[in-house]
C-alpha cells in the first residue's frame, strides 16, 4: 500500500499484543441508555465548567448543565433527560477528583430546546462554526479533549495554517473506535472535515491512516471530496502523535515545545469531525462517544455509550469481565491511564477502555545493559536511558538539559526496554520535579 | 485497596528481554564452538565447559558476597564465558579458562558494577591478560583435525597471522576453519551463520562490523595495491570475524549511537591494520584494537549524540 515518509523511532507493539482483531470487524453498537449517569464538569484541557443546574430539576438532553469558564474550555451537556439527584464528585482518569452532576433517566430522551438543525449551513461564516462547536461541547475525541472552537480559531495565528491533518492513524493497539467510525461514518467525518476547513480558512487537508486499516481508508476514499488526501500511512506507533503525523503527512517539523501552528497545520481527529458536523448539521452537543471495550471482557467491541455512564454499567453491556484482569486501563494500553476501580464515569476524553492481564504487568526491573533501543525507539531523538540514570542519580536538571521537556510521553522507549526499565516514569519526574526547580 | 493494578504508562512491553538477547548471543556462538570442538577435539569442550562454569559460578560468589540480588539468570555470565573460552587455544592448561573467566567476571565485570557497567569488554580483558602473562601457553596451538574428538597433539603450530606461516593457507581453510587458532576464531562459516542469526534478531546491528571489517579490508587493499587475495586472507585471519560481530558489538563497552558504532568500528579497524600490516608479531591484535576503542568508547557516544526531532528548525 502506497505510504508516504515516515519518522524516526517508534516501535511495533501491533505485532505482540495488537487486540485490534477482536473489535475492528465489528459495527458500532449503540448501548443501552443507563439509569443514572455522573458527568463531571471536568472533560476537556482548560478550567472545569460551572454546574448551573440545581438538585431536584428536571433537564433535558442535550441541555447545558454545565458552562465553560474563560478561554479554554468546554460546557457540558445532560447525556440524558431526566431529573437531577446530586451535585457531588466524582474521581476521573488520572485520579483528580472533580464537581460532578448526577442525574436519574427518566427514559424520555427528550431533547432539549436548544437542539435544533441548522436553516441556512452555507450562510455559516468561520466564526459562527467556531461558536457552535464551543456551544456544543466539541473537544478533541482523540483523547486529549482539547476544545475545538479554540483550535480552529486561527484569526491569531501569523502566517495563516495551509493545511488541516487529520488524525485517522489509531496508533494505539486495541483500540479501534476511530477506525470503525472512518468505516461507517466516513460521509460525516468528511462533513466535519469540511467545517473544519471553512472554520480555519485553510484549503487542504490531509488525512492520516494506518495501512492496517484498508477498509478504512477506501470507505474514506470513497466519500472525500475536492481537497481532501487520504493517506496511507505505515502502521507503527506512534504515528497518531500530532507531531508525527504532521511530519508524515507534510514533511514539516514542529520545532520543539511548539505547537502544530508553528509549522502552519491545524491537527483534527477523526471522530472529532465527525461530532463536529453534528453540531454544526443537527445543533447536538457532545452527549455520547464511541469506545472500544477490549481485553479481558466477554464481548470485545465498539460501544456508543452515554456521556456520564460508570464504568460497571458499560461492563454489563460487554458480559462482564473475563479471569485474570489485573489492570483496568482508560484509553489505548501504551499512554491510557490505570484507574482503581470500575465507578470512574464515562467523559469524552474515553478512547477506549481495557481490562488487561498479566501481560499489563510490568517484571522486575534489572541494570541497563546499555543496548540502544530506547534511542532507536525514541520518535524524538531523545536519549531516555541517559535521563533514566540521570534522574535515579537525582539529577533532574542534568536530564532536562538533555531535553527531557521535549518528551511527549508515548512510552516506546519502556516498551522496548530489554531491561524492563520504567524510563519514561523517570522522564516524568524530571519534568515535574525540573519544573519545580525552575519555578515554573 | 483495589484489586487492580494502578500504575504509569506503558502497559504493554516487548517480549525482548536481557535474559533473551543473551541467550541470543549463546545460540549465535554455538556453531562457532561446535566446529571448535570438531576441529581441536574434547580439549575445547573441556575448555569451554570450564570458562563457562566459572563465570557462572564467579558471578554467584560475587552476589552473595556483596549481597545483591544473583544476576547469573540474564544469561550475560554464559556469554563471557564462551567468549573467554572461544579466544583461548585448545593446548592451554585447564587452570587457564578458571583463571581466566575469574578475571573477566570479577575483576572486568562486577567490580564495576555488573552488567552494563563494565567499560571494557571482560572477555576480552580476561584473554589479555592471559596473554600477557603467559604469553608462550596462549601462543602454542594445535593443527586442527577434524572429528578427531580423543584430542590432538599440543605441538606448537604458526597461524595465518603469525608472521612464519602468512600465506600458508587457501582461503577455503580459513574459511572452513581447519587451521590453527583458538577454539572459537578458526570456522569462519559458522561465526557468519552465528554473526547472521544476531543480526536477524535485532541484537546486533550492522554499523560495527560492516565499519570494522570494512575499514580494515579498504586499507588493507590501498596499502597492498589493491591485491584481493591478500586483503581476503587478512579478513579471514585470526580473530577478526569473532572480534568484529561478536566482541566488538558488546553493549557495554560500546557507543549506543548508531554514528558512534560507525566511528567505534573505524576505530577498531584502523587500529588493526595498524597492528598487523607489515609486522611480523606472533600475537593476535584484534582483541587489543577492540580494548583500546573500548577505553574511548564513552567519549564517542558523548560526542556523537543525535539531534531531537525537533531540533531543526529552531
Amino acid at each position: 500500500m502506497a505510504t508516504t515518509q515516515t519518522f524516526g523511532g517508534g516501535v511495533h507493539p501491533h505485532e505482540i499484543g495488537n487486540g485490534k482483531d477482536s473489535t475492528k470487524s465489528q459495527p458500532i453498537v449503540n448501548a443501552a441508555a443507563p439509569a443514572r449517569v455522573t458527568i463531571a464538569m471536568s472533560q476537556h484541557l482548560g478550567a472545569p465548567a460551572a454546574c448551573c443546574v440545581k438538585v431536584g430539576q428536571v433537564v433535558n438532553m442535550g441541555q447545558v448543565i454545565g458552562e465553560a469558564q474563560g478561554a479554554i474550555s468546554a460546557p457540558v451537556h445532560a447525556s440524558v433527560s431526566g431529573k437531577v439527584v446530586a451535585l457531588t464528585t466524582c474521581t476521573i482518569t488520572g485520579g483528580k477528583s472533580v464537581p460532578a452532576v448526577v442525574i436519574d433517566n427518566d427514559y424520555e430522551d427528550r431533547w432539549d430546546e436548544s437542539v435544533k438543525p441548522c436553516e441556512n449551513i452555507d450562510a455559516l461564516t468561520p466564526e459562527d462554526i467556531r461558536r457552535i462547536a464551543r456551544d456544543c461541547g466539541v473537544v478533541g475525541l482523540g483523547g486529549a479533549v482539547f476544545p475545538a472552537a479554540v483550535k480552529l480559531d486561527t484569526s491569531k495565528l501569523d502566517p495563516k495554517p495551509d493545511t488541516l491533518v487529520v488524525n485517522g492513524s489509531e496508533c494505539e493497539p486495541y483500540l479501534t473506535s476511530d477506525h470503525r467510525m472512518m468505516v461507517e461514518n466516513a460521509e460525516q467525518i468528511i462533513d466535519g472535515i469540511r467545517f473544519a476547513m471553512k472554520a480555519t480558512g485553510v484549503k487542504c487537508a490531509k488525512v492520516g491512516i494506518e495501512d492496517n486499516k484498508p477498509d478504512a481508508i477506501e470507505a474514506m476514499r470513497a466519500a472525500a471530496t475536492e481537497n481532501i488526501e487520504i493517506v496511507a500511512l505505515p502502521a507503527k506507533y506512534p504515528q497518531g502523535y500530532e507531531k508525527m503525523l504532521i511530519y508524515a503527512l507534510t514533511g514539516r517539523r514542529v520545532p520543539n515545545r511548539a505547537l502544530p501552528s508553528a509549522v502552519q497545520c491545524v491537527v483534527i481527529n477523526v471522530s472529532t469531525c465527525a461530532a463536529l458536523s453534528a453540531a454544526v448539521r443537527e445543533g447536538k452537543p457532545i452527549i455520547d462517544r464511541v469506545v472500544t471495550v477490549a481485553g479481558r471482557v466477554a464481548k470485545p467491541c465498539n460501544l456508543r455509550v452515554r456521556i456520564g455512564v460508570p464504568l460497571l454499567d458499560v461492563l454489563d453491556q460487554v458480559g462482564g469481565m473475563t479471569e485474570g484482569v489485573r489492570k483496568l486501563i482508560v484509553g489505548g494500553p501504551m499512554m491510557g491511564k490505570t484507574i482503581p476501580d470500575l465507578n470512574v464515569p464515562v467523559t469524552k476524553s474515553f478512547s477506549g477502555f481495557l481490562a488487561l492481564g498479566d501481560e499489563s504487568v510490568n517484571t522486575e526491573e534489572s541494570a541497563c545493559i546499555r543496548c540502544g533501543r530506547c534511542l532507536r525507539a525514541c520518535p524524538m531523538g531523545l536519549a531516555p536511558a541517559k535521563m533514566d540514570s540521570l534522574v535515579r542519580h537525582g539529577d533532574y536538571q542534568g536530564a532536562l538539559n538533555i531535553g527531557a521537556l521535549n518528551c511527549m510521553e508515548c512510552g516506546s522507549c519502556t516498551y522496548v526496554c530489554p531491561a524492563k526499565r520504567e524510563l519514561l516514569q523517570a522522564i516524568r519526574v524530571a519534568k515535574a520535579v525540573g519544573g519545580r526547580i525552575k519555578g515554573m | 485497596m483495589s484489586k487492580y493494578i494502578v500504575s504509569a504508562s506503558p502497559h504493554l512491553r516487548d517480549h525482548v528481554s536481557t535474559r533473551s538477547i543473551m541467550q541470543d548471543v549463546c545460540i549465535a556462538m554455538l556453531p562457532a564452538c561446535i566446529a571448535g570442538v570438531l576441529f581441536f577435539g574434547y580439549r575445547a569442550a573441556v575448555i569451554l565447559a570450564l570458562s563457562v562454569l566459572t563465570a557462572v559460578l564467579s558471578e554467584k560468589f560475587y552476589c552473595k558476597a556483596a549481597h545483591i540480588k544473583d544476576t547469573t539468570g540474564d544469561f550475560s555470565a554464559v556469554v563471557t564465558g564462551m567468549l573467554l573460552a572461544m579466544n583461548l587455544p585448545s593446548t592451554v592448561p585447564y587452570w587457564m579458562p578458571v583463571i581466566g573467566s575469574a578475571i573477566a567476571i570479577l575483576l572486568c565485570k562486577m567490580i564495576f558494577g555488573g552488567i552494563g557497567q563494565n567499560f571494557i569488554n571482560p572477555a576480552l580483558a580476561a584473554r589479555a591478560i592471559l596473554a600477557l602473562s603467559w604469553a608462550s601457553l596462549m601462543n602454542t596451538f594445535a593443527a586442527p583435525a577434524f572429528g578427531n574428538l580423543a584430542g590432538v597433539d599440543a605441538i606448537a603450530s604458526a597461524t595465518p597471522v603469525s608472521g612464519a606461516a602468512r600465506g600458508g593457507f587457501t582461503l577455503a581453510q580459513l574459511a572452513l576453519g581447519n587451521i590453527p587458532g583458538t577454539i572459537g576464531e578458526t570456522c569462519k562459516i559458522a561465526l557468519l551463520v552465528g554473526a547472521a542469526y544476531l543480526l536477524y534478531r535485532k541484537v546486533i546491528s550492522w554499523h560495527i562490523p560492516v565499519a570494522f571489517i570494512g575499514s580494515f579490508a579498504l586499507c588493507y587493499l590501498i596499502a597492498t595495491g589493491f591485491d584481493v587475495n591478500a586483503t581476503l586472507y587478512q579478513v579471514l585471519s585470526g580473530g577478526l570475524i569473532l572480534g568484529a560481530f561478536f566482541m566488538a558489538t558488546d553493549y557495554s563497552s560500546s557507543p549506543a549511537t548508531s554514528k558512534g558504532k560507525i566511528v567505534f568500528g573505524l576505530g577498531c579497524g584502523l587500529l588493526l591494520f595498524w597492528f598487523r600490516f607489515g609486522k611480523k608479531t606472533p600475537a593476535e591484535w584484534c582483541s587489543f584494537a577492540i580494548l583500546l576503542m573500548n577505553v574511548v568508547s564513552p567519549l564517542i557516544e558523548r560526542v556523537t549524540g543525535s539531534k531531537s526531532f525537533g531540533e531543526v528548525k529552531k
